[in-house]
């Protein structure tokens, strides 16, 4: 066999073509480099490296008086009107700044768009807006405590009811490891609206649930970082009105996936733990023994900006309007390889001498990421769904 | 267009059998007139002196395919060295190699050691300080490194009477010589990827393909990973406006490609199995070049080093520093 003959056996390689972001972003990253100068309070790198597990919801609405939430939603219902280059460069700002992003983070990332593509007209102009406002903050509700990685076998089911004469659902069944759910407005939840667990894809639907409703019970779930982001929701008869279903009944499937091509691509899949990084560097740059890590910042450099350019491959085809669904699985799989190995390497190398005098913030900050980077590759898929999704693309399965 | 072209001329030129023949130490001439002939040392000449004033960014898919071909002959060194040398200069035909080193022994000998195509080069052209020496490799000692199939070698000339001395390029050639590499890394470990994916297609055990295999399937995603990632990262240090590679972006070029060339090989000859390294089997023609030009004009090791110092040394963040490369 010779090599022309499988030249075009995977498009899936060929679409990591190199992808400069536009020269008109360098503007647009000089203001938020300036608003987060001014707005964003100093804060210890252990705190800073929360940032999009971080939740402040004074900062969001800051950030949301100057335009920045919900950036590339259409100005008539309140957004930037940005492309997804100009969303690239102010996460990427967010994040290296460990901005407390968490509040509005999933409603700007998925929740927003979602309505967008999916929603009525009625149902954007009611949620969009207060999105780009941050008066909306939303959450995911996809696992169950049956339905982590087979997330078609979610069993929280909507049925059809009369509410005062009218048509509506009634809500029963638990979302689980939902992050701020206690904090949030609204859940966007993929339930069983029809058929069988057996059904598997058939049968879901997505609705968006107002948390404030008669029936739902919010547990936060504390964990080893002393952090409660994670939740537990309840729902004992929660009784929607049919405009809850959010885009169509049976499509949840289809809608979710397309939520997590958001999800998936964004540049917080390779820089969760930047802050550390930063700030271990910073800590080197005053010390007398830098050079010995050269090599090891040499190579998280090298990683970093191929990553990014990585993510801008994908980004460029949101911007072409399509789905990158693999392409995203892909970058997300090695891009938290590196942000987990970042820990790993800081802790070896503080304390490769005990008698080395170690920043107290430095320890704080690699143990905080330490404990939580597990979770990277559990969050928007697990290292084995996306493995599989990759596999698919090549034709494997 | 250009790319076309040469991937025609190296599909009937340069088979898996012209490798093999000139890595035994076979005559490269058919193959480099092959190549000459149809003009492709001129690519990055300007149009007013005759050549095809190529940016950049157009030469890293032809760079990549001589990689993906294992092109046994040092055709992208030329094409780089005559840019390196300039319009003006009185070219010499014939092939040119870049000198990965150069050393002054005591006794006024000059020693460039293990230089890739060593053995078939007509020409070195090293980097002595801010200038380049371009050494005839007939006037030198050839030493073999002794490694089955290499044509790498360590040449030696007795002084430096032969020696044409250009000066001001010289520091250009490293990042050249690490973005070319980057290049032949990327072609070669897609080619690797595409013949370890078609494998694990047609290998059938326990009644079903390779590929049916989830631990199977899951090597591979991570194979297509650090392919995806290397390639783009050596298509980066290409695409400038100007007419030579950044330093930095050339470092992080080689260095991740060379990070991913072990992996690639290993995943490679895993799912290949013990037919891997096999001399009939072509994926050894690969495997083995990935591990040289690994090791090629610096490691990842090598490059890292000096991309940690400039972040050290930057007065910048580190997602600053990334973006400014």
């Amino acid at each position: 066999m010779n090599p022309t003959e499988e030249n075009f056996l995977n498009n899936l390689l060929s679409a990591f073509r190199f992808a400069a972001l536009p020269a008109g972003t360098n503007p647009f990253r000089a203001e938020v480099k300036a608003f987060l100068q001014s707005s964003l309070e100093p804060m210890p790198a252990d705190i800073r490296a929360r940032s999009w597990m971080g939740f402040n919801a004074a900062f969001s609405k800051k950030l949301a008086a100057r335009g920045w939430v919900g950036v590339t939603l259409p100005a008539r219902y309140g957004g930037a009107s940005l492309d997804a280059f100009s969303r690239f460069v102010l996460v990427e700002e967010l994040l290296a700044a460990g901005a407390p992003v968490s509040a509005h983070w999933i409603a700007d990332r998925q929740s927003g768009p979602l309505i967008l593509k999916f929603g009525t007209e009625a149902q954007r102009q009611f949620y969009l807006p207060k999105i780009c406002a941050a008066e909306a903050f939303f959450c995911i509700g996809m696992s169950e405590p049956n339905a982590g990685s087979d997330l078609a076998s979610v069993g929280t089911r909507a049925t059809r009811c009369q509410i005062d004469g009218s048509s509506g659902w009634r809500l029963n069944g638990r979302k689980i490891w939902t992050t701020n759910a206690q904090h949030c407005h609204y859940m966007i939840a993929l339930v069983r609206s029809s058929g069988e667990p057996q059904d598997r894809q058939q049968g879901l639907s997505q609705f968006i649930v107002d948390l404030a409703l008669p029936g739902v019970t919010v547990r936060p779930i504390r964990d080893l970082a002393g952090d409660a982001h994670f939740s537990e929701v309840f729902f004992d008869n929660v009784l929607l009105a049919d405009d809850a279903l959010i885009g169509n009944e049976g499509s949840g499937w289809a809608q979710v996936n397309a939520e997590l091509a958001f999800e998936r691509s964004g540049p917080e899949r390779v820089y969760s733990s930047i802050v550390l990084l930063e700030h271990w560097i910073t800590c080197l740059r005053r010390s007398p023994h830098a050079s010995a890590h050269a090599a090891t910042i040499g190579r998280f450099a090298t990683h970093l900006a191929t990553l990014r350019n990585m993510s801008i491959a994908v980004t460029a085809k949101l911007v072409n309007g399509e789905s990158p669904l693999v392409e995203a699985a892909l970058v997300k799989d090695i891009g938290t390889e590196f942000e987990q190995s970042i820990p790993v390497v800081i802790e070896a190398a503080i304390a490769m001498d005990p008698d080395a005098p170690v920043d107290a913030e430095l320890y704080r900050a690699v143990a905080y990421v330490s404990q939580v980077a597990p979770t990277y590759s559990l969050r928007g898929g697990t290292r084995e769904i996306l493995r599989g999704m990759i596999a698919r693309g090549l034709g494997l399965r | 267009m250009f790319a076309q072209a040469i991937e025609d001329i190296l599909q009937d030129q340069c088979t898996p059998a012209v490798v093999r023949a000139i890595e035994a130490g076979g005559s490269p001439l058919k193959l480099w007139q092959a190549i000459e002939g149809a003009g492709f040392l001129e690519l990055l000449a300007s149009e007013d002196a005759d050549g095809a004033g190529l940016p950049l960014a157009d030469l890293f898919p032809i760079l990549s395919s001589f990689g993906r071909y294992t092109v046994p002959v040092p055709v992208a060194q030329t094409i780089v060295a005559r840019a390196l040398l300039g319009s003006q200069f009185a070219m010499p035909a014939g092939m040119i190699t870049l000198g990965a080193a150069l050393r002054r022994e005591a006794s006024g000998a000059i020693v460039c050691s293990l230089t890739p195509y060593g053995l078939v080069a007509d020409f070195v052209l090293a980097r002595d300080g801010d200038a380049l020496l371009l050494l005839p490799a007939a006037a030198a000692r050839r030493e073999a490194t002794g490694v089955h199939g290499s044509l790498v070698a360590t040449l030696r000339w007795p002084d430096e009477g032969v020696a044409t001395r250009v000066p001001g390029a010289g520091p250009l050639l490293p990042a050249f010589a690490a973005a070319l590499h980057a290049a032949l890394l990327s072609g070669a470990m897609t080619r690797v990827f595409e013949m370890t994916l078609q494998y694990c297609n047609d290998r059938i055990q326990f009644g079903k393909t390779l590929g049916k295999f989830q631990a199977v399937q899951h090597q591979l995603s991570v194979m297509a990973e650090h392919v995806a990632a290397a390639s783009i990262a050596a298509e980066a240090a290409f695409r400038t406006d100007v007419t030579t590679p950044s330093l930095l972006a050339a470092a992080m070029a080689k260095s991740r490609t060379s990070e991913a060339a072990v992996l690639v090989a290993s995943i490679a000859h895993a799912l290949h199995g013990a037919i891997g390294i096999a001399e009939e089997c072509d994926l050894q023609l690969l495997t083995r070049r990935l591990h040289e030009w690994r090791m090629a004009h610096g490691s990842e090791t090598h490059w890292n080093v000096l991309i940690g110092n400039s972040v050290l040394a930057a007065d910048m963040s580190i997602a600053d520093f990334v973006q400014s490369v």
